[in-house]
């Protein structure tokens, strides 16, 4: 049988194509779900992507978590389904409370794009098992409000627990504390990333192929599940 | 009808690069002595029916859930006097 990965459309996402073909190109098949519709359709996985999704109004994905197809998402990850936020996605999934924290304006104002080195330290979650601990890689970074915050205490929580994904290399894009670019939650199951691997696929196209790990990573967790 | 503000600012531990950007230009445009400048956001909620404890309760909600992200900022509720 074949894997299926949603990838939902909100009014506002720019990634969700990109992020469907990093799917195919994974071996999986994408799944299109749109923001106004709870049904998931079956899917086995569910990518966030990235955009301005209700154009940023109120805070970045202050109004999507509230979208319809968002409240079967926040019920299924809480049950163990599988969720990737990638930038607008990973705003989402915090303002969903699936993740702690919060993504702030950068520090330094500019919107950034960037190829950006980065370390997978946490190679155990459901998107993340192709890699090896420690692994490098170069994946696209473009955010305005990437900036990762979060009290001292849920992030030394997150350290002790080994909760910290991807962490940023050579420089600190956007001001995160403790670099950190990506997190899960405490299952493994949901992981919210700010860089962006589905722009990492091909080489015509992405400055590496190192992002498809991300995708072949659910692909196997759910072929050996 | 009468008016229920809600200020929502950021929690003074988060930085506020746009804060701290007016600061800087202040004194460029001749506005000097201001130490710091936080910004933040203001809703007027226009509320049908009396605001009673019970109506402030339900917005109180609003700004918890809805309005302001409370790992990241505070908020205020106060009726308005017109």
């Amino acid at each position: 049988m074949t894997t299926r990965i949603g990838v939902v459309t909100f009014p506002g996402s720019l990634d969700d194509r990109d992020a469907q073909r990093a799917v195919r190109l994974a071996g999986a098949e994408p799944v299109a779900l749109w923001h106004g519709d709870k049904d998931l359709h079956g899917v086995d996985g569910v990518v966030l992507p990235g955009g301005f999704s209700y154009g940023d109004y109120l805070r970045c994905g202050a109004i999507s978590r509230f979208s319809p197809v968002m409240e079967t998402i926040i019920a299924g990850a809480r049950e163990g389904l599988p969720v990737l936020g990638i930038c607008n996605g990973f705003q989402i999934l915090c303002e969903s409370h699936l993740l702690p924290g919060a993504l702030t304006r950068n520090d330094h104002l500019h919107f950034i794009c960037r190829d950006q080195r980065l370390r997978i330290e946490n190679a155990d979650t459901a998107w993340t098992g192709s890699y090896e601990a420690g692994q490098e890689i170069v994946v696209p970074l473009k955010n305005g409000e990437g900036g990762f915050v979060a009290d001292e205490r849920t992030l030394d929580m997150l350290e002790a627990e080994g909760r910290v994904v991807a962490r940023y290399l050579e420089v600190n894009p956007n001001g995160s504390r403790r670099d950190i670019a990506g997190i899960t939650n405490e299952a493994g199951n949901v992981v919210g990333l700010m860089p962006h691997p589905e722009h990492a696929v091909e080489p015509l196209t992405g400055p590496t192929t190192d992002g498809l790990g991300f995708f072949t990573s659910i692909l196997k967790k759910l072929v050996n599940a | 009808m009468a008016r229920v503000v809600v200020d929502v600012m950021l929690k003074p531990e988060i930085l506020d690069p746009q804060g701290q950007a007016v600061q800087r230009a202040l004194p460029r445009l001749g506005f000097t002595g201001i130490a710091d400048v936080r910004q933040g956001k203001r809703f007027e909620l226009e509320v049908e029916g009396p605001v009673d404890d019970a109506a402030l309760a339900r917005i109180r909600e609003a700004a918890e859930t809805f309005l302001a992200n409370t790992v990241i900022e505070d908020f205020t509720v106060r009726v308005e006097d017109k």
